[in-house]
């Protein structure tokens, strides 16, 4: 089955959610090394958390039944710290995680994130493990992200999410994808290349 | 908010324009590629039918994938030639300069760059590896990004990017005698924590900085990104223009003084403001190495591995998957603690005086029975100079392997790796579990000093002790 990536506005996503425990977990067990040997993205899904799935022998949270077809995460704190690479959000979106929620994020990964398509939102150390435990009580429930209020919900309970303002506008508008945007004002990159001294033999009355 | 800071000054001379999200078009002066974080870039390139707009801003090397015993090609994996030949033809393509494998230049992207010049005061540089943070040393403003952005950078020179907030790190006094640079930002991670530095670029400053040679500035600004920190900086001095002067791109004749006038005045003003400041004694700091699976967990080589029950609440459950994680024992010393594998390298510590003081350390000794040992110079230039002053010689002589250069063992995308639950003295920047190439192999980061001496005695060894003589 082609899988549909996210693309335009992101106002709302729907769907099952689980947990990943633990502080600061790394670009590196998200996806070790010896996977970014490739020229493409596409086989990345079934690589997630490549070791710690092995360890873990079909008991961890992207191996079971029940997380199939989830596309909600919630995590902890600083997660996707380490490695710049964009590998492994890749992973996650291919794997099918479309929102991803926790106590913090590394700054690198936020950005690949959002270069994604994939929303990244904060709430308080306690507001997050309450909605772990929610989430890992009732696998089966549906959860509601709503973009314009920055909430999450399973009808009976709603959880406020923190969200930074261009960001939220990035989502809010479609305009996630940066590359048209940059491109949109060619003469401004020409001029403040012309502007730069190392660039124009150190002149400096430029 | 900062005002006056480098950071500030160059960020102002690099916006383009103000993006409608409320994020800044940053322009970008350097764009450093390599075969890892790049074909997917230029395959989207191509999805969207656009050019590379500045192929003379990029520059790409192969590090991270070559073979450190034999780089004849094609390289006996399939996959890593795949990868070279691919980043090979989309430099071809585009126009852009490949210091490729025979090249005198090639290494790894953060050591060959400085050493070729490229990397100047008052730049952004950009490039898709976290690592990239190692070009503040220069005071240049520089981050790791990633595919996307690499894509981004390309096709407009620039990057929708937020402005970072400054935190001054102020480290008075000098290092003692077998205490590094690397030792010295172990400890600062060990301060501030991993994520400490998320939201800010970190300057680093004061006399003990200031003390630094360029290479063991590269060392600290290299691991900025280790603190959360996306990219730290060192304001440039008389110490930055020497390393600069002469080399391949650096500026010459009448530009040369014209460059050092602009790059003197980028530096962050007497009266700047940070959003805030931080002061350490550089002078009480003692060889430090890591324990468990963040660079956040140092001690120095003195003290015991941390009871997790003692510690802060929010450090208490990555110490105990740690201690579990490494079988390391609550109180038990590190010195003295048994080690399988050496390794000397990366782009954090793969510079000649990095292998040269490890071999001041070596010299006269013999690597311990049992332990395999290697040493992968950063750079062809770093090979060639090391050879020049017979440092290869004294690493084999004591039964170090002497490999050709590249990324290796830090992060094992080549055949270079630990085996079962090895336990590694490495130079490298990150213990992450698994980050050695082996699922349960363990890392203890340090000075390559203090690998040097952990390969002689067969275990974690503190190097003052080769130094009293």
């Amino acid at each position: 089955m082609k899988q549909e990536f996210p693309k335009g506005e992101i106002k709302s996503i729907q769907g099952l959610s689980f947990t990943i425990r633990g502080d600061d977990i790394d670009t590196d067990r998200i996806i070790p090394a010896r996977f970014l040997k490739c020229v493409s993205f596409s086989a990345l899904g079934e690589q997630v958390f490549a070791d710690d799935r092995k360890e873990l022998n079909g008991n961890h949270p992207f191996d079971l039944d029940h997380n199939k077809g989830a596309n909600i995460l919630i995590v902890n704190d600083n997660f996707g710290c380490g490695s710049s690479r964009e590998h492994a959000p890749q992973a996650l979106m291919r794997w099918g995680i479309r929102l991803i929620i926790g106590e913090s994020f590394a700054e690198i990964f936020f950005g690949n994130c959002l270069a994604l398509g994939i929303p990244c939102l904060t709430a308080s150390k306690e507001k997050i493990v309450k909605l772990q435990n929610l989430v890992e009580k009732n696998k089966h429930q549906i959860w509601n992200f709503n973009l314009k209020s920055l909430s999450i919900s399973n009808q009976k309970e709603t959880f406020k999410l923190n969200l930074g303002e261009g960001t939220y506008n990035m989502l809010y508008s479609g305009k996630w994808d940066a590359t048209s945007q940059l491109l949109d004002e060619e003469e401004k990159i020409n001029k403040t290349f012309n502007n730069l001294p190392y660039l124009n033999n150190f002149k400096l009355d430029i | 908010m900062s005002s006056g800071t480098l950071y500030d000054k160059v960020w102002n001379f690099h916006q383009v324009k103000e993006l409608p999200g409320g994020s800044t078009q940053l322009f970008i002066g350097l764009h450093l590629i390599h075969e890892v974080t790049s074909p997917q870039a230029f395959s989207a390139l191509n999805e969207k039918n656009l050019g590379v707009k500045f192929p003379n801003l990029t520059v790409a090397t192969v590090d991270h994938i070559v073979p450190t015993s034999n780089q004849q090609r094609p390289f006996s994996d399939p996959l890593a030639e795949e990868m070279l030949v691919t980043l090979e033809n989309n430099c071809k393509i585009h126009g852009i300069k490949f210091h490729g494998i025979g090249s005198d230049s090639q290494g790894i992207v953060h050591v060959m760059a400085p050493e070729l010049g490229l990397t100047q005061p008052g730049m952004t540089v950009a490039c898709g590896d976290s690592h990239t943070s190692t070009h503040g040393a220069f005071g240049a403003i520089a981050f790791g990004i990633g595919t996307s952005q690499v894509r981004d950078v390309l096709a407009s020179q620039s990057l929708a990017m937020n402005k970072l907030k400054v935190r001054r790190i102020w480290v008075d006094g000098a290092l003692q005698k077998g205490v590094y640079a690397k030792d010295l930002i172990l400890h600062i991670i060990r301060q501030l924590g991993v994520k400490g530095g998320v939201g800010f670029a970190y300057e680093f400053a004061g006399p003990a900085i200031e003390k630094l040679s360029m290479e063991g500035r590269m060392t600290i600004c290299n691991m900025a990104i280790e603190g959360g920190a996306r990219c730290g900086y060192i304001n440039p001095d008389e110490t930055t223009f020497r390393y600069i002067q002469g080399k391949e791109n650096a500026p010459k004749g009448q530009e040369w003084d014209k460059a050092v006038s602009w790059w003197k005045s980028l530096a962050s003003d007497s009266k700047a403001t940070f959003d805030d400041e931080i002061q350490l004694d550089g002078s009480s700091i003692e060889p430090t190495i890591t324990w468990g699976i963040t660079p956040g967990q140092g001690i120095s080589i003195k003290e015991t591995i941390p009871n997790p029950e003692l510690l802060p609440k929010n450090e208490q459950q990555i110490a105990k998957d740690a201690c579990k994680y490494m079988n390391l024992k609550p109180d038990e010393p590190i010195e003295g603690k048994s080690i399988d594998v050496c390794f000397i390298g990366s782009c954090t510590n793969g510079r000649l005086s990095d292998l040269q003081e490890a071999s001041k350390i070596v010299k006269g000794h013999s690597v311990a029975t049992g332990i395999r040992a290697f040493v992968v110079p950063g750079s062809q230039k770093v090979a060639k100079e090391a050879k020049e002053k017979g440092i290869d010689k004294i690493f084999l002589k004591a039964g170090f392997e002497w490999r050709e250069p590249g990324c290796s063992m830090c992060l094992a995308m080549n055949p270079d790796k630990l085996e079962g639950s090895q336990i590694s003295a490495s130079s490298s920047n990150r213990n992450f579990k698994g980050r050695q190439g082996s699922a349960n192999g363990r890392t203890l980061l340090m000075s390559p000093a203090m690998v040097a001496a952990a390969a002689i005695n067969g275990k974690v060894t503190d190097v003052r002790n080769f130094l009293q003589h």
